[in-house]
């Protein structure tokens, strides 16, 4: 990985082409790099917000259990912990997928993705089969408004998560067909920042709902 | 096979919808039979249906939003002859019909005439101001576009094939769960506007990049024209609060499709919590559509009164104030919760101290005429009509934000007056106004002055014969939404109510005239020299209708009013005569993601309110094949030569040099 290291020991690893410099006097319309990236950001502070929707109802729905079980007598955190382990091993694969995509070497950007996706395949199989757990012990969404909240909050991450594994064969796909095309390269960064951002909407899920929730 | 749809979904045994979606039905089979007989199809599907050009996406939005005017607006006429009639009987429309009008009233006027409206305008004219050749995402754009004609095109169809939601413009629950409304109607509104939800959002993304990133050289922030600050701070509004509505629609779809417990009477769930969800999007929403309106007035007004805008500075300061401030109002949309003073009182001063920066923006506008040589045009009268009556709504406002008044006006037809009158009179208006001014840049001709000042004369007469009996009815307790009631002392103020939507009628027929007329006298409307008001800014200092490249030369801005300055240098100069070097110029390639993504939603659409699950799957596989077919092509751009650019470039300065030389003599 001798290339990695010479690629950000550059004066503008990021590619800004002085970008700060711009701030001051403005230079004219950003490089498209810039323009994705940013344009990506918002839309990614977007989700946030509709996720920070599903945690304030999670917030609230908490303690109407409607007589049901409550999130102590539910959560598994061991479970938990392995998904949480999982996810977070695959933001790590995700960024060296990202290096290696930085400096065009296709067996480590295939490895690094294929890395990621099979975490993120055995996170989704262990959330899975905790819904499934909770619904045979009768303890589904409809069962309370608690778990109607729970089943929400935590299935829109799954979902957040199914759409990333899809979006992320696409990308080896591509990468592929076409190799490290200038717009595959922005794709192919965007869709890091979209995994990175489930991790720590990940976070929040593990500490707000499962941390707090086992709580006797 | 079908899910819940069978042939009983069709409502052979009501006339009414059945005689207006057939002459709906003929008028598109007319067109379409126009459009394929005369050969327009390749045309239109190569210059509009795939175009990714924002001037074109631009003028689609807007043509969405005047259709769907028309829609809203006959809804309006049938609420204001049933209240006219139906006093101490059934007037002519039963409940569950009267139900579903003023709900598709509200959701079409909101989210189908508006917002596309002012989304239209917004992507026709910012990248122009901004002085750069396209918006950051272009075909995210047209994605954005046509999943909003989706939405409204569900609307329609709910006509016809079912029903539609009888809940209101806002879907309350527990009335709009699954135990009180079992029907589609609710399921067509969650869809319809979940799809277009997310054509919002990609266009709310799409600007504030643009505004953000896109600026041409010397373009620093506080030398925007007022506009794109007010369509920065409406998108950014976008982008922070549609995701509540998505949100929220989600649980109520979650609670209706799968039984879920957010906002049911049992299990725990929480009613109230819709309630603020919603408005915590809802209230966000009157500014994402007023701000843009905003902007256009202060065009407007610096425009016609010949003076930079009065208060630049502190005019952006109110916007971004607004920016903020909208969100912390949200619960004076129900004060009668039963939230507690302490609650109450905190958000009806918050209601008050947003009304201070609007306030600081009138001053700016009078100050702007102040000392000006105001010109009386269509787009000026707009601006008047909309300072007096908005001050108007504005006031009435206030009045509903103070928690006792409110509990007394509380769903009355005060507050319905309360927020026709800063709609119509601010959104509306600035719309209109917007049109009016910037037509001749989309289209290369003015519109007709005489039928515009008549339309606009209309408007305001009916707008204050139709809006004002309603606030003194609802003083005398009329509550909202009231298909037919008892009270004879009611009766004259809404025959009069009547006579006014009659005045808005004629006003609209003015403006469907003046569309016709100047269509007809082009040549005479022509504009010839791009600049037919004497504009201040950049979108002025290109052709009409502008190249698809929009500048030949990015242009170099040194100061506000960039296209003013230019003017007045130019004349001092006794004119450049220096031919710019025009190079080659690489602009995006027309694509129909947008539109096929569209179909397929459509699709998906359609299949999830009537449940007809194997559809769904067909359309979200379609969508996504799309996306990956678009991901796949190699050549996204293609390259106007130099040659042609100065070609092109070349008519525009003689025009433009022959009138500032007429003008300098």
């Amino acid at each position: 990985m001798a290339d990695t290291t010479l690629a950000y020991a550059q004066p503008d690893p990021h590619r800004l082409r002085g970008i700060a410099h711009a701030a001051v006097a403005h230079e004219g319309p950003a490089p498209k790099r810039i323009v994705t990236g940013f344009g990506f950001w918002i839309f990614l502070l977007s989700d946030i917000v509709m996720f920070s929707c599903f945690f304030a109802t999670y917030a609230v729905l908490v303690d109407q259990t409607d007589g049901g079980p409550k999130g102590a007598e539910l959560f598994d955190l061991r479970r938990v912990a392995i998904e949480t382990v999982c996810l977070l091993l695959s933001s790590f694969t995700c960024g060296l997928a990202n290096i290696a995509a930085d400096v065009r070497n296709k067996l480590w950007f295939q490895l690094g993705m294929a890395a990621t996706c099979v975490l993120g395949l055995a996170f989704l199989y262990l959330e899975l089969t905790e819904f499934a757990d909770l619904v045979a012990r009768g303890a589904g969404p409809t069962r309370s408004a608690f778990l109607s909240a729970f089943f929400s909050l935590v299935g829109c991450h799954g979902l957040h998560v199914s759409a990333g594994i899809l979006w992320l064969l696409t990308m080896m796909a591509q990468v592929v067909a076409k190799g490290f095309r200038a717009d595959i390269e922005r794709r192919i960064m965007c869709f890091a920042l979209f995994w990175h951002a489930l991790d720590i909407i990940w976070v929040a899920v593990f500490s707000v709902v499962y941390l707090l929730g086992s709580k006797p | 096979m079908f899910g819940k749809l069978n042939w009983s979904a069709i409502p052979i045994d009501q006339p009414i919808p059945m005689i207006a979606s057939g002459l709906v039905a003929l008028v598109i089979l007319g067109v379409l039979a126009w459009v394929v007989l005369a050969g327009h199809l390749p045309y239109l599907w190569r210059e509009w249906i795939t175009s990714v050009d924002h001037k074109r996406i631009g003028v689609m939005y807007t043509l969405l939003a005047t259709v769907m005017l028309l829609r809203g607006f006959v809804d309006a006429l049938m609420m204001r002859s049933q209240q006219a009639i139906a006093l101490q009987s059934q007037g002519y429309l039963p409940p569950e019909h009267y139900n579903q009008i003023f709900s598709a009233h509200g959701t079409i006027m909101i989210f189908f005439v508006a917002m596309p409206f002012v989304i239209g305008l917004m992507n026709l004219v910012v990248p122009l101001q901004l002085g750069v050749r396209d918006v950051a995402f272009p075909t995210l754009n047209s994605v954005g576009f046509w999943l909003t004609a989706t939405g409204a095109l569900l609307v329609n169809i709910s006509l016809v094939v079912g029903e539609f939601a009888r809940t209101g413009w806002l879907p309350y629950p527990p009335l709009s769960e699954l135990t009180y409304s079992p029907g589609v109607g609710v399921d067509y509104y969650l869809w319809a506007l979940q799809i277009s939800g997310v054509g919002t959002l990609v266009a709310g993304i799409n600007l504030v990049t643009t505004v953000l990133k896109l600026r041409t050289r010397g373009m620093t922030y506080l030398r925007m024209p007022m506009f794109c600050w007010t369509t920065l701070a409406s998108n950014l509004l976008i982008v922070a609060a549609f995701p509540i509505l998505t949100a929220t629609l989600a649980m109520l779809i979650l609670d209706r499709y799968f039984g879920f417990h957010f906002f049911t009477n049992e299990a725990g769930g929480n009613v109230m919590m819709f309630m603020n969800l919603i408005w915590a999007w809802g209230h966000p929403e009157v500014y994402i559509l007023v701000l843009p309106a905003f902007g256009i007035f202060s065009e407007v007004v610096s425009t016609f009164s010949g003076k930079p805008l009065f208060g630049y500075r502190s005019m952006v300061l109110a916007t971004m104030a607004i920016c903020i401030i909208s969100f912390m109002v949200w619960l004076h949309h129900f004060f009668t919760m039963g939230a507690g003073p302490t609650v109450n009182a905190i958000f009806g001063i918050a209601s008050m101290i947003i009304a201070v920066p609007t306030g600081v923006k009138i001053y700016n506008w009078l100050f702007t005429m102040y000392g000006g040589r105001v010109r009386f045009d269509t787009p000026m009268l707009w601006a008047l009509g909309f300072m007096v009556t908005f001050i108007l709504g504005g006031l009435t406002g206030v009045l509903v934000a103070v928690p006792p008044a409110d509990f007394l006006l509380h769903n009355s037809l005060f507050l319905v007056a309360h927020f026709h009158n800063v709609i119509i009179g601010g959104v509306l208006f600035g719309a209109f106004a917007g049109y009016t001014y910037w037509f001749p840049k989309a289209f290369g001709f003015r519109l007709h002055e005489g039928f515009g000042k008549a339309a606009f004369w209309c408007w305001l007469i009916g707008f204050y014969v139709a809006f004002m009996p309603l606030y003194a009815v609802g003083f005398l307790g009329m509550t909202r939404r009231m298909q037919h009631y008892d009270v004879p002392e009611w009766r004259p103020w809404l025959l009069i109510a009547g006579v006014g939507a009659l005045i808005i009628l004629a006003g609209i027929i003015f403006q469907i005239m003046q569309l016709t007329v100047s269509i007809r006298r082009r040549e005479e409307l022509r504009d010839r020299t791009g600049d037919p008001w004497d504009g201040r800014s950049l979108e002025w200092a290109t052709a009409s209708p502008p190249p698809v490249f929009n500048f030949a030369i990015p242009p170099d801005v040194s100061g506000e009013d960039a296209y003013w300055s230019l003017k007045a240098r130019a004349k001092q100069q006794d004119l450049e005569k220096r031919e710019p070097d025009y190079k080659d110029i690489e602009m995006p390639r027309n694509s129909p993601t947008g539109f096929v993504c569209a179909f397929f939603a459509t699709i998906m659409g359609f299949a999830l309110i009537w449940h007809i699950w194997w559809m769904v799957a067909a359309g979200a596989i379609g969508a996504f094949t799309t996306f990956v077919a678009f991901a796949w092509r190699d050549h996204d751009e293609y390259v106007i030569p130099a040659k042609e650019v100065a070609r092109i470039d070349r008519a525009n300065i003689e025009e433009r040099r022959a009138m500032i030389s007429l003008a300098g003599a």
